[in-house]
């Protein structure tokens, strides 16, 4: 892990050698006296690159499966479209009318108290919690979710910091309904953004742009100031910075865990049975992926609250991250890949290639001093 | 086939097959359209440069630059065409041509000293410099009995590879 040079790009420190868990079997060391059908032979290389043609962990972890179709059949396609009849036609606007209850609800007591109990900022904190998990259960009660809680609740500790895998925006939800956290996420455009300057606010969550690279140490500086204060909401972090589709973790970013405080791990696994719960940004936009949410038949989920962990003697911060994605990991029996998740966004640093330029290089000129 | 459908035809596949001599099962060219259609954001009927770049491991390939000028904006069936290149049936020779063709960047069935100096480059990057890697190229150029002058046709190249154990196979995932 020590093998990281200091190099000018800022998104390299974020991640341990790729190199690592990539497979390497292609670049054996060549032996024997250095031939030119050595140096002509650049069959290792093309083969890396027609098998990322082919096939492509990255890319895996943002395809959504289809789930496969069951009504194909003479009696089981009537069902079917009973089904779609019950979904749109009655469970639908029975969520939609639970929804807006719960808006309404949410929205009569929420502002004032807000407003009247300006000067009482313990009750009112209180409340608002109080108030934005019962919203969040009015949501997750509009997809009829199953939520299935394992592990002690989250309590309301100083400097500690909670981490979680990243499926959807409803993930944010499911948690918060059992515990009002404060939550570091993308600032968001439309109806989203809106809740996100209003009422989230309030809860002490803090907003970031990944377009923007000296966002970096202010939102740094942010997480530091939040947990250190003493009452402040809990902090839930999403390390992996983009939704995954539930059956692969990306890698941690290591902003989370150089913080000096308590990481307690959360997973969470749904299950595809009813609907699959990966919001795939590229594909669709939140709405629509509430709607779909909101026309099946449920959304089933594992929550599992997991010890917490802390930096070991001689640990780096980016090691601790990836013991803490293990642990995630394994509880919520998804697999692991070594690729940073902003790399959906932007194309990788030069650096990867560097290294294996430098690898082979080396490689020639030893063999060249062996003759 | 057409260029929105995510359905292939037994005729289309046989087609493809035929284009690729045989070289890839009818199960692998139905998975490598899959694969296809999922590079192929918006069903155009051809992976763009940018596509093809968004996949990190072909991006940090060394060669990436190269192999892209070979593989942008081919369609589904010359897409398998090159790719046949990798499968475990074809011969030595077909995967020495491939690799030919990637030396020759301006296809004119000739490698020169420059051609192999730039793949060279692409390779070993800021590691070896210019100096460096002129020695060594016309050194084993020499050995192998050709000159800074020469140009490398195919057949010299089948000549210097055949029996080296080349090993260059890329395996069609079933999914």
């Amino acid at each position: 892990m020590s093998k990281l040079n200091t190099s000018s790009s800022e998104l390299d420190l974020d991640r341990p050698n790729i190199e690592d868990y990539l497979p390497s079997g292609s670049i054996q060391e060549p032996h024997g006296t250095l031939r030119l059908r050595d140096l002509l032979d650049i069959s290792p290389t093309l083969t890396e690159a027609a098998g990322a043609i082919v096939d492509d962990s990255f890319t895996r972890c943002f395809k959504s499966n289809p789930p496969e179709p069951w009504n194909w059949n003479i009696y089981l396609f009537p069902l079917w479209c009973l089904g779609v009849v019950v979904r749109y036609g009655l469970l639908f606007p029975l969520r939609v009318l639970v929804l807006t209850i719960g808006w309404i609800i949410f929205l009569s007591c929420y502002f004032p108290v807000h407003f009247l109990l300006k000067g009482h900022d313990k009750l009112r904190k209180k409340l608002e919690r109080g108030l934005v998990e019962l919203i969040c259960s009015f949501f997750v009660a509009s997809w009829t979710g199953v939520v299935k809680y394992h592990g002690p609740r989250p309590s309301i500790r100083p400097k500690q910091i909670f981490v979680a895998n990243h499926t959807s925006m409803i993930d944010f939800v499911v948690l918060e309904q059992m515990t009002a956290f404060a939550v570091i996420m993308q600032k968001h455009p439309g109806w989203v953004g809106l809740l996100q300057s209003t009422i989230l606010e309030s809860l002490g969550c803090i907003w970031f742009n990944r377009s923007e690279s000296k966002d970096r140490e202010i939102v740094a500086r942010k997480l530091r100031e939040h947990v250190h204060g003493a009452d402040n909401n809990p902090l839930l972090v999403f390390p992996e910075g983009t939704c995954v589709n539930n059956h692969y973790t990306v890698m941690f970013k290591k902003g989370a865990f150089e913080l000096g405080c308590t990481v307690c791990p959360i997973a969470i696994k749904y299950n595809k049975i009813f609907v699959d719960a990966f919001w795939n940004s590229r594909k669709q936009s939140f709405t629509t992926h509430l709607l779909q949410l909101m026309t099946s038949w449920a959304v089933v989920c594992d929550v599992w609250y997991l010890e917490p962990q802390n930096l070991k003697p001689g640990e780096t911060p980016i090691e601790f991250a990836e013991r803490v994605r293990d642990i995630i990991s394994v509880r919520a029996g998804l697999k692991k890949v070594p690729w940073d998740g902003y790399l959906k966004y932007s194309r990788p640093s030069p650096k990867h290639r560097e290294r294996k330029q430098q690898s082979f290089a080396e490689s020639v000129l030893r063999r060249l001093e062996e003759r | 086939m057409g260029s929105a459908s995510s359905m292939l035809t037994q005729y289309d596949i046989e087609e493809v097959q035929e284009h690729c001599n045989h070289l890839f099962t009818q199960q692998e060219i139905v998975s490598l359209y899959k694969r296809f259609c999922q590079l192929d954001r918006n069903a155009k009927g051809f992976i763009s440069a940018d596509e093809f770049l968004s996949v990190p491991e072909f991006a940090m390939n060394p060669l990436s630059q190269r192999l892209l000028k070979m593989v942008d904006g081919l369609n589904f069936k010359d897409f398998v065409a090159f790719l046949s290149a990798f499968s475990a049936k074809a011969t030595v020779p077909q995967k020495i041509e491939i690799i030919f063709k990637v030396y020759d960047s301006d296809c004119n069935g000739k490698v020169t000293f420059n051609d192999l100096n730039e793949v060279l480059h692409d390779l070993t990057g800021s590691f070896m410099s210019e100096k460096q890697r002129k020695e060594v190229l016309s050194q084993l150029l020499h050995e192998a009995g050709y000159t800074k002058e020469s140009s490398l046709l195919l057949h010299d190249f089948i000549k210097i590879m055949e029996h080296s154990g080349l090993k260059m196979e890329v395996e069609i995932p079933e999914d």
